[in-house]
């Protein structure tokens, strides 16, 4: 199929659904909830959720904590993306590291980093800077080993092409080993974002300081039903706009697969 | 048998060349003594079944193996790692992905530090012969294989190798696009004068293109006889029903029976074998 057929086939009709499928759930919602089928004092009823939103906005000045926290993801992933990356390359050029250090590095993947947060705080203080830390080492393992996984699954034959044509070291990696391990690289800086936005609101919500998981927290504790639930929309909102802005970078620096 | 009748204008040579792998199931030796040259302009072939220990000769003549004994001289000068006079088409596709067709035929400009309109313009010109006008702008994921196989052809053109050094690089084709294929080869072939090493499993492709064909035997791959093929030039694949071309197939296939036989009969064996020990 060439670019063209697959552009003129796009057609409106999977938004709609998945569009129509939200407005259906929340209605649904809606119905259980004024029906007292779902109790209201845990779930509250999505139009008060949605005429909270205003309230939200003006007098919990969420749109300053939403660029805290969107900050906040912000630079992990740049030191996400700028360490892991280098720490899989490093790994794969180093067998002996890899060997050492993979199967540690998966361990960590899994282990809940959210609950260090006592030793975060001692080291950074109780700053926006323990924030970033730990979203920055809950995602560290996902980007290092996609990293790795991507440069390691270079087809041989490319890697064959590059020596016949006597490539340098760094001319093999640089024109190919890289680019082809670009997508599965950006598979792993997509998983590492959900680890960091995660565990940012986590800890904002435990150590009860800056961004949303603050106001979620407050909002929670003042028993703001239909805030607290506004104001998780708005973290949703924070992880759409990052998978937006990476799409782009991908297709930017890989137009085609 | 085949000893390398050296010629002064040969400029590869191919001299004594074993290979063995060491396998679970013990050494197998892919290429046993093998020598032979290739003149200067000449289009030369290899062929054998499969299994014969075709790829393993590319791959030394390549320069990217290097465990096994004899030497390759180019031009006189021995190798040991790949040589800039010889260009390689491999029989996987081999295209780069992230790139253009023009980047992808560009690629070896780029490694030589050509400036960016200087290696398109250059570029442009081996997609043109290789008969991809108007796909310039296309990514290889738009293609079809037998496109894809155009451009790594153009893009290894495109370093003006002294040898065209090509791995069965239309086995993955249907039989239509393959002959075409080959009218495309055999005419670059006579443009450029290249010289051309071609390893093929295709009776009908070696006998078309080729001024000599080498004929490998199955396990151990020794050199069986070099048939010269003595066919008018310039051709095409109109040739493949001439009298002289049946001849020449006829004959080759009688050598290659046998081989080819014993290479099946190797090969269920070996399933038998796997079969009855698990
Ligand atoms: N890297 C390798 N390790 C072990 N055995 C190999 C290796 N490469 C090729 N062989 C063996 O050498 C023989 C020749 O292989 P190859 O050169 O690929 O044959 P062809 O290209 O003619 O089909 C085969 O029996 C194959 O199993
Ligand atoms: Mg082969």
């Amino acid at each position: 199929m060439t670019a063209a057929t697959a552009r003129r086939s796009r057609s409106p009709l999977p938004a709609a659904t998945g569009i129509g499928a939200l407005v259906a759930f929340f209605a649904t919602m809606e119905v259980l909830v004024q029906s007292g089928m779902v109790n209201r004092f845990i779930v509250p009823p999505p139009s008060e959720i949605f005429g909270s939103f205003g309230r939200v906005i003006v007098e919990e000045h969420v749109f300053g904590r939403f660029l805290q926290t969107l900050t906040e993801c912000l630079t992990a992933g740049v030191m996400l993306t700028v360490f892991g990356v280098a720490g899989g390359v490093l790994m794969h050029r180093f067998k002996l590291l890899q060997q050492a250090c993979e199967t540690w590095v998966a361990a960590l993947a899994s282990a809940p980093i959210v609950l260090m947060y006592p030793l975060f705080l001692v080291i950074y203080g109780r700053s926006a800077w323990t924030i970033i830390m730990m979203g920055f080492f809950a995602a560290l393992p996902p980007v290092i080993l996609k990293t790795i996984e991507g440069i390691s699954g270079t087809r041989k034959v490319l890697i064959n092409v590059g020596r016949s044509f006597n490539l340098t070291p760094s001319q093999q990696f640089w024109k190919i080993l890289f680019p082809s391990a670009l997508p599965t690289i950006f598979v792993g800086i997509r998983l590492g974002l959900i680890f960091a936005l995660i565990n940012i609101v986590g800890v904002e919500f435990l150590i009860n300081y800056g961004g949303l998981g603050q106001l979620i927290n407050d909002l929670a504790e003042r028993y703001d039903l239909a805030g607290t639930y506004a104001a998780i929309c708005f973290v949703i909102l924070v992880s759409v706009l990052f998978f937006m802005a990476l799409e782009k970078v991908e297709r930017w620096l890989r137009p085609v697969d | 048998m085949a000893a390398p009748s050296s010629t002064n204008n040969a400029i590869l040579t191919a001299d004594h060349i074993n290979v063995r792998f060491e396998t679970a199931e013990g050494p197998v030796i892919a290429v046993d003594d093998v020598s032979f040259d290739v003149k200067q302009g000449e289009f030369f072939s290899v062929i054998g079944p499969s299994g014969c220990g075709k790829s393993t000769l590319f791959n030394v003549i390549g320069g990217l193996l290097s465990h096994h004994q004899g030497t390759i001289k180019v031009g006189g000068e021995t190798i040991s790692e790949p040589h800039k006079s010889i260009g390689m088409v491999f029989q996987e596709e081999s295209t780069f992905p992230w790139r253009t067709v023009t980047d992808n035929v560009a690629f070896p400009l780029e490694l030589i530090g050509m400036e960016k309109a200087q290696r398109i313009e250059r570029a442009k010109h081996f997609i043109g012969m290789v008969g991809l006008n108007g796909f310039e702008n296309r990514y290889p994921g738009e293609l079809s294989g037998g496109m894809r196989q155009r451009v790594s052809l153009a893009r290894t053109l495109a370093s003006e190798p002294k040898i065209l050094l090509m791995d069965e690089p239309f086995a993955a084709l249907d039989e239509q696009t393959r002959l075409l294929l080959g009218d495309k080869v055999l005419q670059i072939q006579q443009q450029l004068k290249q010289t051309t090493l071609l390893i093929t499993h295709n009776i009908t492709e070696a006998v078309q293109m080729s001024d000599r064909i080498l004929v490998m035997t199955y396990r151990p791959g020794k050199v069986k006889r070099i048939v010269d093929i003595d066919l008018p030039r310039p051709r095409t694949s109109e040739i493949v029903g001439s009298d002289a071309f049946g001849h020449y197939v006829a004959q080759i296939w009688s050598d290659l029976r046998e081989e080819a036989s014993r290479g099946m009969r190797d090969q269920e064996k070996h399933v038998m074998d796997e079969g009855a020990s698990s």
